[in-house]
């Protein structure tokens, strides 16, 4: 039996207006604990907007890397902060007229894209079948993209390396 | 309608993959009911147990032996003022349990509890479940941060760098679970196994590898197998916060560490929280190490009769539990002061009993018989978590960081890495 179909316009939009509120509320709270919780609330809604483009590895990895890993580690820097001195700060420096114009010429882009760029979209995208994701996620990352995939790694090792080195006085 | 519901009753696959969403809600609601009453009885267990290794009797007053104790408390708890510090910000402190408990109840999707005894079998479940509960986290710091005191806070700091250090080493152990399930190599005592071909991530294909191989992956590769699943164990208790590793809860140093400000229904529902994800994760240790719903020795001890002496040991159990009520009962004083307590446990004897006989029906028990033997692992687990705390003193903070970094991380690097060679070799 043919399992229903879970991407339906509903999901779609409650995900995406999820994620753009919780987006609007991370740079709109003075207290930085409200905005990193805003900023899990959208990393989660992301998760589901990855599963609903059948891509559930994507949406597992997000969740536990994002917003069960890095967040946590946010939220432990934030709360030694001096909440009540941050609150006074100004929240807003000068270049918020240059960051929305930005913004929306970065939209503008977007929308130009999707109107004109007909030809840029395949007319159906290589969707795998839902029970072999993951096994095709790795087949081709250790196939097809192993060079790419390995230099990731070796970079991601370099800068753990750097970390430790820049952490520690004496080694 | 009525074909909806009876579609389920010959199919092959969970609700959840075969769309049928009445079954999938019922499942749901058994679970979660389940796991409640599961909560209750651990708590009654934990409080029985540890008094009994500390030479006392524990509860004794409400009901037989305490039996009713659990449902005391939650009708005290339920009673109980609910404080909201003045200084707290309300709104994370009063969304902090409801996190935990969310966070800990969403893994039972995936939990296996026979091939077709799952709310559904996601392709990404051990993924689903390991994400998920590492998201009960977020609570934690939050109910530390939003109470707006110093020990809550600590106890929050010390919890958020606890799980992220034991994640890791945890995540280790489970890869090295998840590559055996697509490697070849010796099955139980060197009988040849066979190959699967893929592996997988889904809870329920990880148990069905384990058939296929005919061994748990407990004794896959010995001992790599072993000392996979002992830095779980391991991690898992880390994970769950309890003793040994209760340190962001320590009653000597930090009162009650992140939830000292919470009172009343809140702080129970930290609880419930606390005690659904111990369940969770050593459900995801018997899926990945032993075995998950399968009976002991389904290869070596075949043949009808030993199919149907398995089939008949969950009801079996119930009846001797019944026995040993009964003879509670007749070694009850007998002084009229104990007569309530007395008929109190004659009739839970009776009730256990009629659940044996229950059991003993053939169709309930080929239906019940992969639920038990899930359920009966699981137990062992939660019985270890009592022995745990009974036994070892809480370790210091950098003791426990010095675990988690320097010992069972590379350990598990190193098993990661044993593992993938000898399945390329055998």
């Amino acid at each position: 039996m043919q399992p229903a179909a879970v991407a339906t316009p509903f999901f779609f939009y409650m995900l995406s207006g999820l994620t753009l509120l919780s987006g609007v509320l991370v740079i709109t709270r003075k207290n930085p604990v409200h905005s990193a919780l805003a900023l899990i609330l959208g990393l989660l809604a992301q998760a589901g907007l990855y599963l609903m483009l059948y891509a559930p590895f994507v949406a597992g990895v997000q969740i536990i890397l994002y917003a069960g890993g890095i967040m946590v580690l946010f939220l432990f820097v934030i709360m030694l902060v001096n909440i009540e001195r941050s609150q006074k700060e100004e929240q807003f420096n000068r270049q918020w007229v240059v960051g929305i114009v930005a913004a929306a010429a970065l939209g503008v882009l977007f929308v130009l894209v999707y109107i004109k760029g007909h030809d840029l979209f395949p007319p159906h995208s290589f969707v795998p079948p839902e029970n072999s994701n993951t096994q095709q996620v790795g087949v081709m990352l250790y196939g097809q993209y192993l060079f790419a995939f390995e230099i990731a790694s070796l970079l991601l090792l370099v800068a753990i390396i750097g970390a430790v080195v820049m952490a520690k006085k004496r080694i | 309608m009525l074909d909806y519901i009876t579609s389920y009753l010959g199919m092959n696959t969970t609700p959840g993959q075969a769309g049928n969403i009445f079954w999938a809600v019922v499942y749901i609601l058994v679970v979660f009911g389940g796991v409640s009453v599961a909560v209750m009885a651990m708590n009654w267990l934990e409080r029985k147990a540890l008094a009994h290794f500390q030479i006392r009797l524990g509860p004794m007053r409400v009901g037989p032996h305490g039996l009713l104790q659990p449902i005391a408390d939650a009708l005290k708890l339920f009673t109980k003022e609910d404080i909201i510090p003045d200084q707290a910000d309300k709104f994370v402190f009063w969304i902090a349990p409801l996190i935990i408990l969310c966070a800990s109840f969403t893994v039972y999707i995936v939990v296996p509890f026979g091939p077709t005894h799952a709310i559904t079998d996601l392709n990404i479940g051990i993924l689903f479940m390991l994400g998920v509960s590492s998201l009960s986290v977020l609570g934690v710091v939050m109910a530390g941060w939003a109470s707006n005191s110093h020990y809550p806070l600590i106890g929050a700091l010390r919890s958020s760098a606890q799980m992220v250090s034991y994640e890791v080493a945890m995540g280790m152990a489970v890869v090295s679970a998840i590559l055996m399930t697509s490697l070849h190599g010796l099955g139980a005592y060197g009988v040849a196994a066979h190959s699967t071909g893929t592996g997988t991530l889904s809870m329920i294909g990880i148990v069905q590898a384990q058939q296929e191989q005919q061994v748990w992956f407990l004794f896959k590769f010995f001992p790599l197998g072993l000392i996979a699943f002992v830095i779980f164990a391991v991690a898992m208790v880390a994970e769950t916060n309890r003793a040994p590793f209760d340190l962001p809860e320590a009653e000597s140093e930090l009162t009650a560490g992140f939830h000292t400000e919470y009172s009343g229904l809140r702080w129970s529902l930290f609880m419930l929280g606390e005690y659904a994800a111990m369940i969770a994760v050593s459900s995801i240790a018997v899926t990945l190490w032993m075995g998950g719903w399968l009976r002991p020795f389904p290869n070596t001890l075949t043949g009808d009769t030993w199919d149907l002496v398995f089939a008949l040991l969950p009801g079996a159990i119930f009846v001797a539990l019944a026995t040993i009520a009964f003879v509670g009962v007749a070694r009850m004083p007998k002084h009229p002061y104990f007569r309530i307590q007395t008929l109190g446990l004659a009739g839970f004897g009776v009730v256990l009993g009629l659940i044996g006989v229950v059991l003993f029906l053939p169709p309930v028990r080929d239906r019940i018989q992969d639920i038990f033997w899930f359920i009966a692992k699981v137990g062992v687990f939660m019985y270890l978590y009592i022995w745990y705390r009974a036994t070892w003193p809480r370790y210091r903070f950098d003791q426990l960081m010095k675990v988690g970094w320097k010992v069972l991380l590379p350990i598990g690097i190193g098993v990661l890495i044993l593992t993938a060679i000898l399945g390329v070799l055998l």
